[in-house]
């Protein structure tokens, strides 16, 4: 499939393939068509995480640090190094980064310094840092020097509203939680119109890739998630009328279903961390369907939404994708998969 | 709105009406960043604010430069939380003197539409969303009567007031549904440094304080649905919902 390289300029002009497991029908659609494809008393559950400038050039060295992981505060993050470069160069070709011992400083510039706390012993471009300011000063440095993480497929430089949702509000995530990307607020109040609810839950979506396969072994990381109370009564009160639960990305599901995992199998508001690896013959408690974006098969996106549909139906859904030229990554277009209320 | 535990931010937020409505909105328990282009003076009152047991954060930015709004938005999110109030304080007046239309300079006119008009619209386009998901959540444009009077000189501030309070109920009419509320105020005639500036002979002592305003304007938040959404308030005239 080929990806998209650019934002697009009419969200709702997007394609969006609805693919019903249980009929074993893939319907062409758009994103403007969303409302109808759900269901008055349904709850659509998106991310509000807003995405940070998680990129970080180490002056001297042309090193690069993407941040991964908060650590504790504001100033404890685990991260991963990267050999001279950018985005331009695909990440499975970036020469190897100069390898930092615990207490090293990486300097980003004159107001945003950092300290090497912990080095991982198997993956020594894996490193734990501690930013040498925080609160007001650390967030304006951060997001002065900082620019969001991107990949080789998208040529220009993204800024940092390319990157976020409508709805952004905690700047938690290191890569855009892409699947609520094309949610114009055209379509969500047409949704709410029509009796579906709206919930947000905060996920920190954590990065793709690495480029070393032993690296993304590891993904996803833990990611930190909350739930609140107003979010569990609006999917509590559309469980309870028979409605369905939609999750707008892999990283709703992961919050959800690792928050009722850890409650006995009830959702319930929490602060906690995503650790659940979710895929083929995962048994989703809470979460009926997904909004998501394409994703290949091979990543752990894809591993995930094997939990809503088989893996060869959601291999011919994508290759019906591909036919009919539809685009992939986070700027590409989007399928819903579930059945329908009543089906 | 009970403002405990709320997270607010106030452009503008150096001196005058600015700084009195953060020191208003913390003393009253929300948590407040201070915005302004420079950051000594914000320090100066995020310190006063934290000295008296108040909670505020000073982020320096200009309300008027495109690529500083979202930094400016998240950052402040990362201090307080999701913004539950906003406060459209910051004001460009234009060249001083102030001056006949015949004689602005287009660029002068642009540069004021940034400040008072685009770069409002680009912080609430950026807050409002999650406003809007939580459904609450309040947006304040601080006005003028020069966006009502056409008074000779002050051009370029009047249209971009005029199109401000417009924009309010704009604001209004699309996200009330949503639960999101949005008014403008005429804080009136105030001893500060924008209104010496533009009348540099008034006599202060006519002038009224802008503490006392922003406990109006605090207070026209805190009445809540008690104010018509998308209203325009005259803080001078205000008695209180109640």
């Amino acid at each position: 499939m080929i990806a998209a390289s650019w934002p697009r300029a009419e969200p709702n002009d997007e394609r969006l393939l609805h693919v019903d497991p249980r009929g074993g029908q893939i319907v062409d659609a758009h994103l403007r068509d969303l409302p109808r494809l759900l269901s008055p008393g349904d709850v659509l559950v998106v991310n509000d995480a807003a995405t940070l400038p998680a990129s970080l050039p180490v002056e001297g060295s042309g090193a690069e640090v993407r941040l991964v992981m908060r650590l504790g505060g504001d100033r404890a993050w685990r991260a991963v190094l990267f050999g001279p470069g950018d985005f331009r160069t695909p990440t499975e070709n970036r020469p190897l980064p100069p390898l930092f011992d615990v207490g090293a400083r990486l300097r980003f510039a004159d107001d945003l310094e950092a300290t090497i706390s912990a080095v991982d012993t198997d993956e020594p471009r894996l490193v734990d840092l501690r930013f040498s300011s925080d609160g007001a000063a650390l967030w304006s440095s951060l997001y002065r020097h900082g620019k969001p993480i991107q990949y080789a497929y998208v040529h220009e430089p993204l800024r940092l509203f390319d990157v976020q949702t409508r709805f952004a509000a905690r700047p938690w995530a290191l890569e855009m939680p892409s699947a609520g990307r094309p949610l114009s607020w055209s379509v969500l109040a047409e949704l709410r119109r029509r009796g579906v609810a709206i919930a947000a839950i905060t996920h920190a979506a954590g990065i793709s890739s690495t480029g070393s396969a032993s690296l993304d072994r590891r993904l996803p990381m833990r990611e930190r998630y909350a739930i609140d109370d107003a979010a569990v009564a609006t999917i509590r009160a559309a469980t309870a009328r028979g409605g369905r639960v939609v999750a707008v990305g892999t990283t709703v599901v992961r919050a959800l279903e690792s928050s009722a995992l850890e409650h006995d199998g009830e959702l319930a508001a929490a602060d906690g961390e995503a650790t659940l690896l979710i895929g083929p013959g995962f048994r989703p408690r809470v979460v009926d369907a997904i909004l998501s974006g394409m994703h290949p098969p091979g990543t752990s996106h894809f591993a995930l939404l094997g939990a809503f549909a088989s893996s060869p139906f959601l291999a011919s859904a994508l290759e019906h994708a591909e036919r009919e030229g539809y685009l992939e990554h986070e700027f590409g277009d989007s399928m819903l998969i579930g059945a329908p209320k009543d089906s | 709105m009970d403002l405990i535990g709320k997270a607010a931010l106030v452009t503008g937020g150096s001196r005058g009406l600015g700084a009195a409505l953060a020191r208003r909105l913390a003393a009253r328990g929300a948590n407040v960043v201070i915005v302004g282009r420079h950051l000594e003076p914000l320090e100066s009152v995020e310190r006063e604010i934290n000295g008296s047991g108040g909670h505020a954060f000073a982020l320096a930015a200009d309300i008027g430069e495109k690529s500083a709004i979202h930094p400016l938005a998240f950052a402040a999110a990362a201090l307080v939380g999701p913004i539950d109030v906003l406060v459209h304080n910051a004001s460009a007046l234009g060249p001083t003197p102030l001056r006949l239309l015949l004689d602005t300079e287009c660029e002068d006119l642009s540069h004021v539409l940034d400040v008072n008009l685009v770069g409002p619209f680009r912080l609430t386009k950026i807050v409002a969303g999650s406003m809007a998901l939580r459904g609450s959540g309040t947006v304040v444009h601080v006005s003028s009567d020069a966006a009502v009077a056409a008074y000779p000189t002050w051009g370029a501030y009047s249209v971009s007031k005029a199109a401000q309070d417009h924009l309010a109920r704009l604001w209004a009419a699309e996200l009330g549904e949503h639960g999101v509320r949005s008014f403008s105020v005429d804080p009136g005639e105030m001893n500060t440094r924008l209104h010496a500036d533009a009348i540099p002979d008034a006599d202060p002592a006519a002038l009224e304080d802008p503490s006392r305003v922003a406990e109006r304007i605090v207070a026209m938040i805190e009445a809540g649905d008690r104010i018509p959404n998308g209203a325009r308030l005259e803080a001078a005239s205000w008695k209180g919902t109640s």
